[in-house]
């Protein structure tokens, strides 16, 4: 079983991308699960989605652990979560960054989703949209096929430019 | 068809598929997609139902009452503070042995303010006549509510069906599903004492100790009666559909000499618990309770029995375990976990059986 954990603040469209992700591995014919964490959040504050992707159907519920990926959609949070917490030993880490940021003692995939949409000037509510970016660099890693990838994009969002900031995204993430 | 979505997707999807006629809601969170989404497919038109948004959840079980003594099919959904503010209409419902269908989310009772997954909510409308089921994913989700359609209206039964389902644990979580074409499944709904709206009667009028007492009685013939129609519901949901159901659900029980048991998604979990046992050399096996009312005694003879309560009764216990006690004589290890949505995982729930004390019981988190 593959887990990732996804820390974004609310309102930036972080649970969207969890759904997603695991559609896109639905889509590829695993067996996947998106789970939002609920709390006492409200906009702008930190808030966590998992996501679960098997051959086998999935019996957990629980949240996760020790995942294999950690997604960072707003790496200011890393000032004030502890997003490793429970990182595999040889678990990866994807930051939304605008300066590059890595993390000691695991392999670190930095790219800008923000300014990414910005040049697209894809923008929701005053938010750049990071869900279509991240699902190119996402499908980059190989958790997800480029075409289940596409397909997510061209089924959830109309706006062809969506696809174009998948496929930048793709293109900056250096493997 | 194949499809992805969530656990109150699900229950919305099987909903439209049964083709109810009333659907009357208040929205309470982690049940409001539900009926949102229903009122989305009476607005696209692929749902013909009338939508009657009510200001409370006593109006919309008052609602469904209504209809549903007209003969037609009716479905709410509700959760935690709505199910119990509908709690007298419940009564109602039930007395008046009409098979309305409910979605109960699972969440707890405040104060303190908490919209976590618990069963306390749907556990204290326990002798309130309705049926109640807890399922376990978001496929069971689905067909247990087209299920729940037939079963209420069947004439051996005629009473309302209730599925639990744990609130976000269940509701908000994004699952692969089949979705099927019911047709002829859920037969045409025949409610044998529904009032001709163009020659109305009257019921429920005052009724004299000897004939009330006789009612009553005949709401326990319907509850016994439900257990073999749910039977045969599920085995005909199986030669249709494909996919089977059982009263409960038992996993690598064997041969096994310690069972765990519990309903809703821990029921799930626990399996991943027994697998990790059993690699450690305890011959573990699971129980998943899935009808609660009817209550469904399994077979627990010479068998450790380490029950989980997602809920609890005051100045009595854990409800499941005790009510198993009382039915099979056995002498649970009773574990209160998960109140609130606290976090279990499937390592809390291997800890459970390696720490059993049988006839205890032990808060988790809260216990040392």
């Amino acid at each position: 079983m593959f887990e990732i954990r996804l820390h974004s603040r609310g309102g930036q469209g972080g649970v969207t991308a969890a759904k997603l992700i695991a559609y896109a591995a639905f889509l590829d014919g695993k067996y996947a699960t998106a789970t939002p964490l609920y709390g006492a959040e409200r906009r702008g504050a930190p808030v966590v989605s998992f996501i679960r992707i098997d051959d086998r159907p999935i019996r957990v519920y629980s949240q996760i652990r020790n995942p294999d990926l950690v997604i960072v959609l707003d790496e200011s949070i890393m000032e004030l979560v502890d997003v490793l917490k429970g990182l595999k030993p040889d678990g990866e880490v994807f930051v939304n960054s605008q300066k590059g940021t890595c993390v000691e003692g695991h392999r670190t995939y930095p790219v800008d989703l923000t300014s990414i949409s910005l040049s697209l000037d894809l923008v929701l509510a005053g938010n750049p949209i990071l869900n279509t970016p991240l699902i190119g660099a996402i499908a980059k890693l190989g958790v997800i096929s480029q075409e289940s990838a596409k397909q997510v994009i061209a089924e959830t969002f109309r706006d062809e430019r969506n696809v174009e900031a998948a496929l930048r995204a793709y293109e900056e993430l250096k493997i | 068809m194949l499809t992805f979505g969530t656990g109150n997707k699900a229950v919305a999807m099987a909903v439209r598929d049964a083709k109810p006629v009333v659907v009357a809601a208040y929205p309470i969170t982690p049940q409001t997609e539900i009926v949102e989404e229903l009122a989305n497919y009476v607005t696209d038109g692929s749902l013909d139902a009338r939508y009657i948004p009510v200001e409370s959840e006593h109006s919309s079980m008052a609602a469904c009452i209504g209809a549903a003594a007209t003969g037609v099919r009716t479905f709410t959904a509700t959760s935690s503070h709505g199910l119990v503010y509908m709690c007298e209409m419940l009564h109602m419902s039930a007395g008046a042995r009409l098979p309305i269908v409910m979605a109960n989310a699972n969440r707890s009772i405040g104060p303190g303010w908490n919209i976590g997954a618990e069963h306390t909510d749907s556990i204290s409308m326990r002798d309130t006549g309705w049926l109640q089921v807890y399922v376990s994913s978001v496929q069971e989700a689905y067909d247990v509510t087209l299920m729940a359609f037939r079963i209420a209206e069947h004439t051996d039964v005629l009473l309302p069906v209730m599925i639990n389902l744990d609130g976000f644990l269940l509701t908000h979580i994004t699952q692969t599903f089949e979705t099927v074409e019911p047709d002829d499944f859920i037969p045409p709904i025949a409610t044998p004492h529904a009032i001709d709206i163009n020659n109305p009667g009257g019921y429920g009028t005052l009724t004299p100790g000897d004939t009330h007492f006789k009612f009553r009685r005949d709401i326990e013939r319907g509850m016994q009666a439900s257990i073999p129609v749910i039977e045969e519901t599920e085995a005909d949901f199986a030669r249709r559909f494909g996919r089977e159901y059982h009263l409960y659900d038992e996993y690598r029980m064997e041969d096994a000499d310690v069972v765990i048991i519990a309903m809703g998604t821990f029921g799930k979990e626990m399996e991943v618990a027994v697998d990790i046992l059993r690699e450690e050399g305890i011959r573990a096996g699971a129980i998943r309770m899935r009808w609660f009312r009817p209550f469904i005694t399994p077979d627990l003879d010479g068998k450790d029995v380490v029950v989980i309560d997602r809920d609890y009764s005051f100045g009595f216990g854990g409800v499941v375990a005790n009510e198993l006690q009382a039915k099979c004589g056995c002498k649970p290890f009773s574990v209160i976990a998960g109140l609130g949505g606290q976090e279990v995982t499937y390592d809390d729930i291997a800890e459970f059986v390696r720490i059993q004390r049988p006839g205890t019981e032990h808060w988790f988190g809260v216990d040392d």
